[in-house]
């Protein structure tokens, strides 16, 4: 579609206009702010729930109630960390519904890739595998996480959130964040150390 | 970064993720350096850590094929159009079932042939139905919306 082809990134006014439009129903100014930050919530719920169709689902369910609830929109704060709670909420839920989730997860594909310059950089077959291995690893540890846990380390280390970032997103204080990323990178540190 | 002024354990902690994460100041990493010189079971515990960062770091989230952007906008318009059809499906349902269920209670009423008992079943029925159908209704729009808990992700 036309929105996503020409979506650039937009200054603070620009946005405030389109949620200014968006406040009074207006669908073409709310698809312009599904555009620019469709990418962020759907990478959002992918760290969060492991499978695409769940993120690709949520993201998408969170964009439309945020339209339903668009007279709630306020243009003086900026548009994601406001969807970024619905996405959340919506997350959680699906989190807690483990029987869904674990028949979900059992069908997807990895949602973890490694980065393009490690793959360039390993042509050793021997060592590519072993790379694939780590990274189901770290994928079956990070699923085994706690929903608070594995939503901070996402925000830090494949969204690359600050701590004071995170701390705002997610209403907490900072100390709280940091204590969130000792523990899931603990469990992190167990789980791949028992494997090893 | 934070209060210095928390447990020395938790402190140790929250210096380690700092430093992992680049948001030490020069004085905390000085201090996280001073706190690993003395104390082998830490740095033990910092070697796992950087270890965990190091593999994290590598990682980045799986991208879904192009497609997945250029119909992301009709999936949600898709659910808003949805949104809006069962909003109008569920209102004419609840019309002419109430018209029908209506209609239906005066036929009932008019019938001599039916049996007294009968006729109080069916009304029993009608009535346990729209009874909770109003309390469903009503704890959707009012209960939910006036519930001080409902934002708290339990």
């Amino acid at each position: 579609m036309d929105l996503v082809e020409n979506a650039v990134a937009i200054d603070v006014t620009t946005e405030r206009h389109l949620m200014e439009r968006a406040r009074t129903g207006d669908r073409e100014a709310f698809g312009e702010l599904v555009a620019q930050h469709m990418r962020r919530a759907y990478y959002a719920a992918l760290g969060f729930l492991g499978s695409h169709d769940d993120a690709l689902d949520l993201s998408q369910e969170a964009f439309a109630r945020a339209f339903r609830a668009h007279r709630k929109l306020d243009p003086e704060r900026p548009f994601y960390p406001w969807l970024y709670q619905i996405l959340r909420r919506l997350c959680f839920n699906a989190h807690r519904d483990r029987r869904t989730r674990q028949a979900r997860l059992a069908e997807a594909a990895h949602w973890l890739a490694q980065e393009a310059a490690d793959r360039a950089a390993t042509t050793d077959p021997q060592r590519q595998a072993e790379r694939a291995e780590l990274r189901e690893q770290i994928e079956a540890a990070i699923e085994q996480l706690p929903a608070h846990e594995r939503e901070t380390l996402v925000l830090r280390e494949f969204e690359g959130l600050r701590y004071r970032e995170i701390a705002d997103l997610l209403g907490i204080p900072i100390g709280t964040v940091m204590s969130r990323l000792y523990s899931a990178r603990k469990a992190l540190a167990r789980q791949l150390g028992e494997e090893r | 970064m934070t209060s210095p002024h928390v447990h020395p354990d938790e402190r140790a902690r929250q210096l380690m993720m700092g430093a992992l994460d680049n948001e030490l100041s020069r004085q905390e990493q000085a201090e996280l350096s001073q706190l690993l010189a003395g104390d082998a079971v830490l740095e033990t515990e910092w070697t796992q850590l950087q270890r965990v960062k190091e593999v994290t770091q590598g990682m980045a989230l799986q991208q879904p094929p192009h497609e997945v952007w250029d119909g992301y906008w009709t999936g949600v318009y898709r659910r808003l159009e949805r949104g809006i059809g069962w909003i109008l499906l569920s209102l004419g349902a609840v019309i002419v079932i109430s018209w029908g269920a209506w209609e239906g209670v005066q036929e009932l009423l008019r019938d001599v042939e039916t049996p007294t008992m009968v006729k109080i079943g069916i009304l029993a029925v009608i009535v346990g139905v729209v009874v909770l159908f109003i309390s469903v209704v009503r704890e959707k729009l009012i209960v939910r919306q006036n519930d001080p808990y409902k934002d708290v992700i339990r």
